[in-house]
């Protein structure tokens, strides 16, 4: 890799005032990364403060029900704040701390990594203001009391598709103005160098931990490891784990909303083209003039048309193979996760689930697919019993 | 032709910084937007800033923005932007033009394309607001053999040496030097220690330097002219011309 650049994606694509920031992040991460008392309060703080490490739980009367390979979750639902998103914004706040900022901002979609930033801010002492679609404010309300419940100043953005991308518009809006005092908390393994990296750094933890789980409890690796891939955190972080073994297979899973023949979808890699949004090279959903596209899902955590330009640079090696699921279909893995394991999982974290449900019967019954569980779900109840509703 | 460098050239001539007015094309109409340029060129603009409205305009402030959604709901694409400026170019063979986008506009469609079709529009220069010097050298290499030209911004806080390094291997051009941290849009006072930054920058390059961000009227333009060979209006002019629709 060569100045963040991934095979064609990644890069530095951001406005002259803010190279300078990037820079001093980039020296000030790669610094932080070797030095052990900083990954000592790292470890400490994902042990002590979010309860890690998380376990992984077999999905038994799921897997008898499909009749093939076993189902096994990565539980990051259960981390403090209920999303793996506060394993990145741990790091990203320590790292604030260390480079002297002030102020912590941040983007949010389904509004988990905007109450996982309002969290550590808390922990931290340091103000924070958080930028979340006035789309995603509506449908993900619960989050948006947490944040303001924790100190947070939530701005609802109404312009353009007021969903993710229109908040991190907003956001680096506030960056390019107070970039002297204020830490820019990217929630997602997307945006300009070096926060592609530092954020899989940060969120590797999953995999890390669920590639020793997976040995101790199976005396084995997973056949395929499955993630949910909206600009791709916990995806990153789960593959992150198994990048050596070539006999697991990676597996990314998309919106496909309501189809991706219909154009309302999520799915960069599987329907976008190349194309340069928020600072990187990567995937884009994007109009034949370049004009970004307003994407589509019921999940408005993967509601983002573009992707973290690892994933796409995995893909065309082959490293990583991307699906995509409709919203139906992650609605009802919702359904099955919670009447079959008692488990309520996000919105987002069930286009994963149901990859896995559709590949289990395929596979035979000594094979293992781990699915990373990437949130929980009550966040999601009233938006899924509306979507329920809207289909009669 | 070196028409850029010529107008900065005229500008000092007449003792005056060159004005440099940036529109966001197709607010309030294509039309209306071709009329206003002749309008600046009466008034004395020497370059126009031919702003392609994108759909997420993350280093704009509200004026240009809404103007950009504005523009795009009418269905304005760069192909548009460019038929005006083939049309400009007809009518004012002297005026400098700058094609001011963000990168992905260009890059969508094959930068050779681009390229093409800017050279065609008769485009004396490029700016793309989200290409820093690290990455700029992909559109370089299609705009060089084309003799069309790139405007590197300059930041509040871009180093000297990185300054210097914009500038280099670049000629028919300017450095855009933007007063703010910040996005685009008109501001009350500018910083205090612009005068000394703009002095710095203006002798370490060879090229002329004009200040933008923020500069909405005539007493900020000429005082940021007595540290810069040209000024550039933005969100005040797409105000101007869309109120008078």
């Amino acid at each position: 890799m060569k100045n963040g650049h991934y095979g064609q994606y990644g890069g530095q694509y951001v406005a002259e005032t803010l190279m300078g920031p990037l820079k001093e992040l980039e020296a000030a991460y790669f610094e932080a990364k070797d030095d052990p008392a900083f990954q000592r309060e790292f470890a400490e703080l994902l042990h002590d403060y979010v309860g890690r490490e998380s376990p992984i739980t077999v999905c038994r009367r799921l897997s008898e029900k499909l009749g093939g390979a076993t189902i096994v979750l990565k539980r990051e639902d259960l981390n403090h704040t209920g999303a793996h998103k506060v394993n990145n914004t741990i790091g990203q706040a320590l790292l604030a701390k260390r480079m002297g900022k002030r102020r912590l901002i941040a983007e949010t979609g389904a509004g988990m990594h905007g109450v996982a930033t309002a969290t550590v801010a808390a922990l931290f002492g340091m103000p924070c203001e958080v930028y979340m679609g006035a789309i995603d404010v509506d449908r993900q309300a619960p989050n948006v009391g947490r944040m303001r419940m924790l100190g947070a100043t939530v701005h609802a953005v109404t312009e353009g598709s007021a969903t993710l991308k229109d908040a991190m518009n907003e956001a680096l809006r506030d960056w390019v103005t107070n970039c002297d005092d204020t830490f820019y908390v990217i929630g997602t393994a997307a945006g300009p160098h070096p926060y592609p990296e530092m954020v899989k750094d940060f969120q590797s933890v999953i995999g890390r931990e669920a590639r020793r789980q997976c040995l101790e409890k199976f005396g084995r690796l997973p056949d395929q490891a499955i993630a949910c891939v909206g600009g791709g955190s916990n995806a990153i972080g789960l593959f992150a784990g198994f990048f050596d073994d070539a006999s697991v297979k990676l597996v990314g899973v998309e919106a496909a909303g309501k189809g991706i023949a219909t154009g309302e979808h999520a799915a960069s890699i599987n329907g976008g083209r190349l194309g340069v949004l928020h600072g990187a090279k990567t995937m884009l959903l994007q109009r034949p003039d370049g004009n970004v596209i307003d994407t589509y899902s019921v999940s408005a955590g993967l509601d983002y048309p573009g992707v973290g330009p690892e994933h796409c640079h995995l893909h065309d090696t082959g490293r990583a193979e991307y699906a995509a699921v409709t919203d139906d279909e992650a609605v009802a893995a919702f359904d099955e996760l919670c009447r079959y394991e008692g488990i309520i999982p996000a919105l987002e974290s069930s286009h994963a689930l149901a990859e896995a449900i559709k590949r289990a019967p395929t596979m035979p019954k000594d094979s293992i697919l781990l699915v990373c569980l990437s949130g929980r779900g009550d966040k999601d109840l009233e938006n899924i019993e509306n979507y329920k509703k809207s289909k009669g | 032709m070196k028409r850029i460098a010529d107008a900065f050239e005229n500008a000092k001539s007449q003792g005056r910084g060159a004005f440099v007015a940036y529109l966001t094309i197709g607010y309030p109409s294509l039309a209306k937007c071709e009329a206003a340029i002749d309008t600046l060129v009466s008034e004395g603009a020497d370059i126009i800033e031919l702003g392609v409205p994108f759909s997420d305009p993350f280093a704009d402030g509200a004026v240009i923005r809404s103007a950009a959604y504005e523009a795009l709901k009418q269905g304005v694409t760069l192909a548009d932007v460019l038929a005006l400026a083939k049309r400009v170019r007809a009518k004012h063979p002297k005026t400098g033009l700058v094609l001011f986008s963000y990168y992905n506009l260009l890059f969508a469609n094959g930068l050779d394309r681009f390229a093409d079709a800017a050279a065609d529009a008769g485009i004396d220069a490029v700016l793309a607001v989200d290409l820093p010097l690290e990455e700029r050298e992909e559109l370089l290499a299609v705009l060089r053999p084309r003799g069309i030209s790139y405007v590197p911004l300059i930041a509040p806080n871009t180093p000297m040496e990185r300054v210097k390094e914009s500038a280099k291997g670049l000629d028919n051009t300017f450095l855009y030097v933007i007063t703010v941290k910040g996005i685009t849009g008109a501001r009350k006072e500018l910083p205090s220690d612009l005068a000394s930054r703009l002095d710095a920058i203006r002798a370490a390059v060879e090229l002329p330097i004009a200040a933008g961000f923020g500069i909405s009227t005539k007493e900020q333009a000429e005082e940021v002219c007595r540290h810069a060979d040209g000024y550039i209006i933005g969100s005040a002019l797409v105000k101007r011309f869309g109120n008078a629709s």
